[in-house]
């Protein structure tokens, strides 16, 4: 018998691992430690030894179901695919609602409005530097200017996601275009992006703030009058991707996402609201890094203790109240300004890990948002590349096409345990709100950001362009800053002041007040106020002034 | 001579988004460097006064979200203050198009994303030799 025989099939799973482990020790010599971005190390095979088949219902189970790892519906993408959301914002009115009419001409279903940084930090185009105006989003300051912005969209059929930090003066311009054109409140959907104000206490500085208590407490009021008044409008989004563009890992991010959503379900409960009457309203937001399997394992286990926390925690008894709905915009921070075609290249990438995520809510990078604003030829990349995956990659055939995936459920497993912990940091700390007044959270996303960075600059993490296979490049094939018509932004700020000046000044003082009343009454309604200005005339700075007056300003706890 | 470079990092205008400042702050503070931190949203008057107050060798502006178009009147405002030798340099993203209008107004030198950490620190403490010998020769 000189000729070996054929390996048998091995007697079981076990002694079939330990001679792969023998064999892959052997040739691979000295194997390199491989941690995701959250730290998990990462092996380099998978089997069923990783996942305990028994725990497949606790764990898995089916989707539409508890515990919810498969995603919020029955159907998922096969029945209805996700909402292609772009954010866009630019110039002056009347050239936003040119850019949107493109955009859902091309595919786009829903709208997103982001406005000018002078609008995020709660001034008017005429309180601030004229070089700024426009540069990044839309200068919306009124009802008007609003009509003008939103003119040909039924916002009966469209879903709207405002992008209106507190005290959501976009939205009250909104209602009051919609009273004037007579659509019923009780049609209009889309969601107040933007909401979650610890979010931007800690990561992103962006937008105007109020001190923490009053915002804490506005944003309870908003969430109770558009329950009651709006109810298919989603008050609140928790954010994940600010912390995570700031540079927290994605475990961090899911977490601090989390701890705040449940800070915010406390406080509603608090001020006397019953939790099915808000949670179905509850949304989130999220970060795509290109961390692929890490990405999608981040959205599976956050679905998965959503659910539960919904659950145990406030005994929620609506199937709506568990779900966790969420929007995703690809990772900025994954850019490159070098070879900046190759960013198509990583938001596919980003994208698909997303939908294998179970988003409901898409936003895709434009190719050059690493340069300037994105031009409008990146914005329709941008848009192809969800239609190619949506209909040309069939990504949607498929539920969860992942689910049962030794690495991804194992790696789901790994994410819920570190997520935990880290909720769990938090709650030790008093919850989100005071865990973000004593920046405990802060300290951690700034630690992160500078690992990551590190870890770059040393190589560890390879960036194409960056730190590996670059190129020379020829400057001249990048984009151009795109910006706003100095002369069409002139005469829309030499309008806006002529039209302040003329309006029936006792009405908006009154209205003023009204809001300036709100703000020092428990008892009054603050966000209901803010409605009412905005129907008699007020414009967005002095709503945020009168505001900014009554509960103070909060500067961003800054931790180095 | 030993040069320990004091640097002012600061956003200007009205963006907050201030990830890069933060990191490039703390790895100047751990390469031995003096930094003076500011939250976002500072007025160029208060950058002036900073810069003038602490005596700073260079001003450091990120700038994320077209901040950048306001820096030429930070550098009006430092020419009209008497600090003509402080060295400004910007960080973040500026489209090529308005870098040269940055260098034109005095801006010494612009760093985009993915600039290694080592290299702004390395640039910063050679500025700062080369300004300091300016001001006093040996």
């Amino acid at each position: 018998m000189n000729k070996p025989l054929p390996e048998p099939i091995p007697a079981s799973t076990e002694e079939a691992h330990v001679r792969w482990a023998a064999e892959y020790s052997a040739q691979i010599g000295a194997d390199r430690a491989v941690h995701n971005r959250s730290g998990i190390p990462v092996r380099p095979l998978y089997t069923p030894l990783d996942v305990d088949p028994a725990r497949f219902d606790a764990d898995v189970g089916f989707p539409g179901q508890p515990p919810y790892t498969r995603g919020i519906y029955a159907t998922m993408h096969r029945g209805r695919t996700w909402t292609q959301r772009q954010l866009i914002g630019l110039g002056t009115p009347a050239a936003y609602n040119a850019r949107l009419t493109d955009i859902l001409g091309q595919g786009g279903t829903a709208v997103s409005l982001i406005p000018c940084n002078s609008v995020f930090r709660g001034y008017d185009m005429d309180e601030v530097d004229e070089e700024l105006l426009g540069t990044c989003g839309v200068v919306a300051n009124s009802a008007d200017h609003m009509a003008t912005c939103l003119a040909g969209v039924d916002l009966a059929t469209t879903s709207c996601a405002m992008n209106d930090p507190s005290p959501f003066t976009l939205l009250a311009f909104m209602l009051a275009t919609a009273k004037r054109n007579g659509v019923d409140w009780r049609t209009i959907s889309g969601t107040s992006n933007q909401s979650d104000y610890l979010s931007h206490y800690v990561a992103n500085h962006m937008f105007f703030r109020l001190a923490l208590p009053g915002a804490r407490r506005i944003l309870v009021d908003h969430i109770r009058w558009c329950n009651e008044h709006v109810p298919r409008w989603n008050p609140l989004s928790v954010v994940g991707q600010h912390t995570q563009q700031a540079g927290a890992t994605p475990a961090e991010s899911m977490a601090f996402t989390l701890a705040a959503a449940v800070q915010y379900a406390d406080d509603c409960v608090a001020a006397g609201m019953s939790p099915d009457a808000f949670l179905p309203r509850f949304t989130f937001f999220f970060d795509v890094s290109i961390s692929f399997f890490e990405e999608i394992a981040k959205f599976r286990a956050g679905r998965r203790i959503w659910a539960r926390i919904a659950r145990e925690r406030w005994g929620a008894r609506d199937p709506r109240s568990w779900r966790f709905k969420f929007h995703a915009q690809t990772s900025g921070v994954d850019l490159t300004r070098q070879q900046p075609l190759n960013n198509i290249a990583r938001v596919t990438a980003q994208a698909i890990a997303g939908i294998f995520g179970g988003l409901q809510s898409l936003h895709t990078d434009a190719y050059d948002e690493a340069l300037s604003c994105p031009t409008q030829f990146g914005a329709r990349i941008a848009v192809a590349t969800q239609n190619i995956l949506r209909e040309e990659a069939h990504l949607t055939d498929v539920i969860d096409p992942l689910g049962g995936s030794y690495y991804v459920e194992a790696l789901t497993n790994e994410m819920e345990a570190r997520v935990l912990a880290i909720m769990a940091d938090v709650e030790a700390a008093g919850g989100m709100y005071r865990a973000v007044e004593s920046g405990l959270v802060q300290r951690r996303i700034g630690e992160s950001a500078c690992r990551f960075q590190e870890r770059i600059d040393r190589g560890e993490q390879t960036v194409v362009g960056v730190n590996a296979y670059q190129v020379d490049e020829d400057a001249s094939a990048r984009p151009a800053l795109p910006k706003p018509d100095p002369a069409e932004m002139r005469a829309h700020l030499g309008a806006f002041t002529a039209w302040k000046a003329q309006r029936p000044a006792q009405a908006v003082a009154a209205a003023l007040d009204g809001v300036a009343r709100a703000a020092n009454d428990g008892d009054a309604n603050v966000f209901a106020a803010v409605v009412a200005a905005a129907e008699a005339g007020c414009t967005h700075g002095e709503i945020c002034g009168t505001l900014r007056r009554e509960v103070g300003f909060g500067m961003p706890l800054t931790v180095v | 001579m030993d040069i320990r470079p004091k640097v002012l990092v600061t956003k200007i205008g009205l963006d907050g988004h201030d990830r890069g400042s933060r990191v490039v702050a703390a790895h100047l503070r751990d390469a031995g460097m003096e930094v003076v931190y500011t939250p976002p949203w500072q007025k160029i008057e208060a950058v002036v006064k900073l810069a003038m107050e602490e005596d700073v060798d260079v001003i450091g502006v990120s700038s994320l979200a077209t901040d950048h178009l306001i820096v030429p009147k930070l550098m009006a405002a430092l020419r009209d203050a008497g600090l003509t030798d402080v060295v400004v340099i910007v960080g973040g993203i500026v489209p090529d198009a308005d870098e040269q209008a940055l260098l034109d107004v005095g801006v010494a030198r612009v760093f985009h994303p993915g600039s290694p950490l080592d290299e702004i620190s390395a640039y910063i403490t050679e500025a700062t030799a080369r300004v300091r010998a300016a001001r006093f020769p040996a």
